[in-house]
């Protein structure tokens, strides 16, 4: 069984300074599922999505990934603290993407694809250039591969970010509200490149404010308030007939 | 049918192109006259003083001190900056370390070294042979260490005259590069900072080390913002290794004023040593346009708040043009 588990979070904290963000997440994502996560803003969304690729260090509970501690090693009954090069690797097979997209600017879209499966995975330039025109292709940008980030819609921009985090094979991808800086009629593209993504059967965790996409392809949906999971389940019914009285609340803003 | 179309065009009233009377500028052509004059009297005043003795400066223009003081002042600039970049780099990423040691020794070196005036250094480094006659490398405490166990311990591994170490060139190098890295430190460290902090999380992300991040990601769009206040570090330090003639060290300044006090042409040579530095500052500024040109990469196309800037003021949208 615990093979199967992808992601696994249990009681996890994290406090900024004094203000507690996370109060104790309890999750566990299985292989080739697809978890949204909701939630009004400030509740510890972002937050929890940069713990599990170690952006954020936790304070308490234990969290893992693919049956790996997220930037510990445990010997002995005791904790031992990841060097630098081992969490980078732990980091490597997690594919994120960013809501402000975060490609190289002074790199052209193949460029910022190629990056690191060239200086991380040591693959030649002619393999990456292989591998990323195809990644480039499969999301529909087949003909800007030699644009700047500036040259690009946003949604172009966002794309080419997702093939950016698939050229490294992860086995994972976060989504950190992909298409929340879009504009409306871009949004479309760049989901249905996570729909595809999501057929082949990778697992996502997405945080998104798009219903739709949730009740699409999530198999799982989460809502959380205030650093905690307040409501799960199958997003259908969720979405349907909430229970927990936020999530009728939020939900009733956002349908 | 093509006539149709044209004759559709005008009916639907393409309106005319303007031709509306320029506004009058007669304050400019008054002003202009009034350089034109100032300009031609300066000229004048030029040809014919006979104090600028432009047949000895043309005579002593490429004579053998003079081009080997001009090859010297080459070589202190370039030795001298690409010290300071160096340690400007160094310094910065030590400043922006989250190791507090690390960065408080970083802030202290471009405390001292900002505070402290080019030619005290040069003539102090012209001298500092007088505190060490010699430097050795070893072991740190090796002879207290060997002492303190009754031992007589020597893991001297080099020892060096610090006259011959601390020549004059060498002298001046390191107190323009020491005093440059200073300046370059906190131009670097503005430039890192002006990168997102999107950008080194994106390539942590992706699983890149902290040294990669910075090479490939964070460096090259700092440079942007590095490159244009380098151009001027250059230029002016060009300028500064004329401080070296103090040291002393016989670069281009030191030998235009030892042809001048042995020829009694003081204020000639003064000008010759002018023409070349104006010569020499002149190439650095065109190659200043064109390295500027080539760090813009990739921001070209929408308008950044420097092009708009630009745009604003009236001037061609180039980024980041080379204003000294
Ligand atoms: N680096 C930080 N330092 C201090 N406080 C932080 C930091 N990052 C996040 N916070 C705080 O943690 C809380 C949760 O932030 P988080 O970004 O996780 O929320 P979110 O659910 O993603 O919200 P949004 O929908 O607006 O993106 C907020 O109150 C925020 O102010
Ligand atoms: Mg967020």
């Amino acid at each position: 069984m615990s093979d199967d588990v992808m992601v696994l979070a249990e009681a996890v904290h994290k406090s900024f300074g004094r203000t507690e963000v996370l109060k104790g997440i309890d999750l566990s994502v299985r292989r080739g599922q697809v978890v949204c996560i909701l939630g009004p803003s400030g509740s510890g969304k972002s937050t929890f999505l940069r713990c599990i690729n170690h952006l954020e260090k936790i304070n308490a509970g234990r969290l893992s990934v693919d049956g790996q501690l997220v930037g510990y090693t445990e010997r002995g009954g005791r904790l031992h603290e990841c060097k630098d090069s081992e969490i980078a690797a732990q980091r490597r097979e997690i594919g994120m993407v960013f809501q402000q997209f975060n490609l190289f600017p002074h790199m052209t879209a193949l460029e910022n694809v190629c990056l690191a499966p060239i200086k991380v995975r040591g693959l030649s330039g002619a393999d990456a250039r292989k591998r990323g025109g195809e990644l480039l292709t499969q999301v529909g940008l087949s003909d800007r591969m030699d644009s700047y980030p500036s040259q690009l819609s946003g949604g172009q921009q966002q794309r080419v970010a997702i093939a950016r985090a698939l050229a490294m094979d992860p086995k994972l991808m976060l989504f950190d509200e992909p298409t929340s800086a879009l504009d409306p009629e871009l949004v479309g593209d760049v989901l249905d490149v996570m729909k595809d993504l999501a057929r082949s059967g990778m697992t996502m965790v997405v945080v998104t404010h798009e219903i739709g996409f949730a009740r699409e392809v999530g198999d799982d949906l989460v809502f959380m308030d205030d650093g905690v999971i307040v409501e799960q389940g199958d997003p259908r019914e969720v979405l349907a007939n909430p229970r927990n009285e936020r999530t009728k609340q939020f939900l009733s803003k956002v349908l | 049918m093509t006539s149709d179309s044209a004759s559709t065009d005008v009916a639907k009233g393409a309106p005319e192109a303007i031709k509306a009377i320029p506004v009058r500028h007669p304050g400019r052509w008054v002003a202009m006259a009034v350089i034109a004059v100032l300009v031609a009297m300066f000229v004048h005043m030029l040809i014919t003083n006979p104090q600028f003795h432009w047949s000895f400066i043309w005579d002593n223009l490429f004579t053998p001190p003079v081009l080997a003081g001009a090859r010297t002042t080459i070589l202190l600039t370039v030795g001298a900056m690409v010290v300071g970049v160096v340690l400007g780099i160094i310094a910065a990423v030590m400043r922006l370390s989250p190791n507090r040691v690390l960065s408080t020794v970083a802030f202290l070196y471009t405390w001292f070294f900002r505070a402290v005036p080019r030619l005290l250094l040069c003539v102090m480094f012209g001298t500092a042979g007088i505190l060490y006659q010699h430097l050795t490398l070893g072991f740190p405490f090796d002879k207290q260490l060997g002492d303190l166990f009754g031992l007589n311990v020597d893991s001297t591994i080099l020892t060096v005259d610090m006259n011959t170490l601390l020549s004059g060139f060498m002298a001046g190098l390191l107190a323009l590069g020491l005093s440059e890295g200073a300046y370059m430190a906190e131009i670097v460290r503005a430039g890192i900072l002006s990168v997102g902090d999107g950008q080194a999380e994106a390539a942590t992300a992706l699983g890149m080390s902290r040294g990669l991040t910075m090479r490939r990601v964070v460096l090259p769009q700092a440079m942007r913002v590095i490159v244009p206040p380098t151009g001027n570090e250059v230029i002016a330090m060009l300028k500064d290794t004329s401080l070296v003639a103090y040291v002393p060290y016989a670069e281009l300044f030191f030998n235009y004023e030892a042809i001048g006090s042995r020829t009694f042409q003081i204020f000639p040579a003064l000008i010759g040593a002018l023409l070349w530095y104006l010569a020499m500052s002149s190439v650095l500024l065109v190659i200043q346009y064109f390295v500027e040109k080539r760090f813009s990469r990739g921001r070209t196309v929408t308008g950044t708040g420097i092009r708009l800037a630009f745009l604003n003021r009236g001037k061609p949208s180039t980024v980041g043009g080379a204003d000294v």
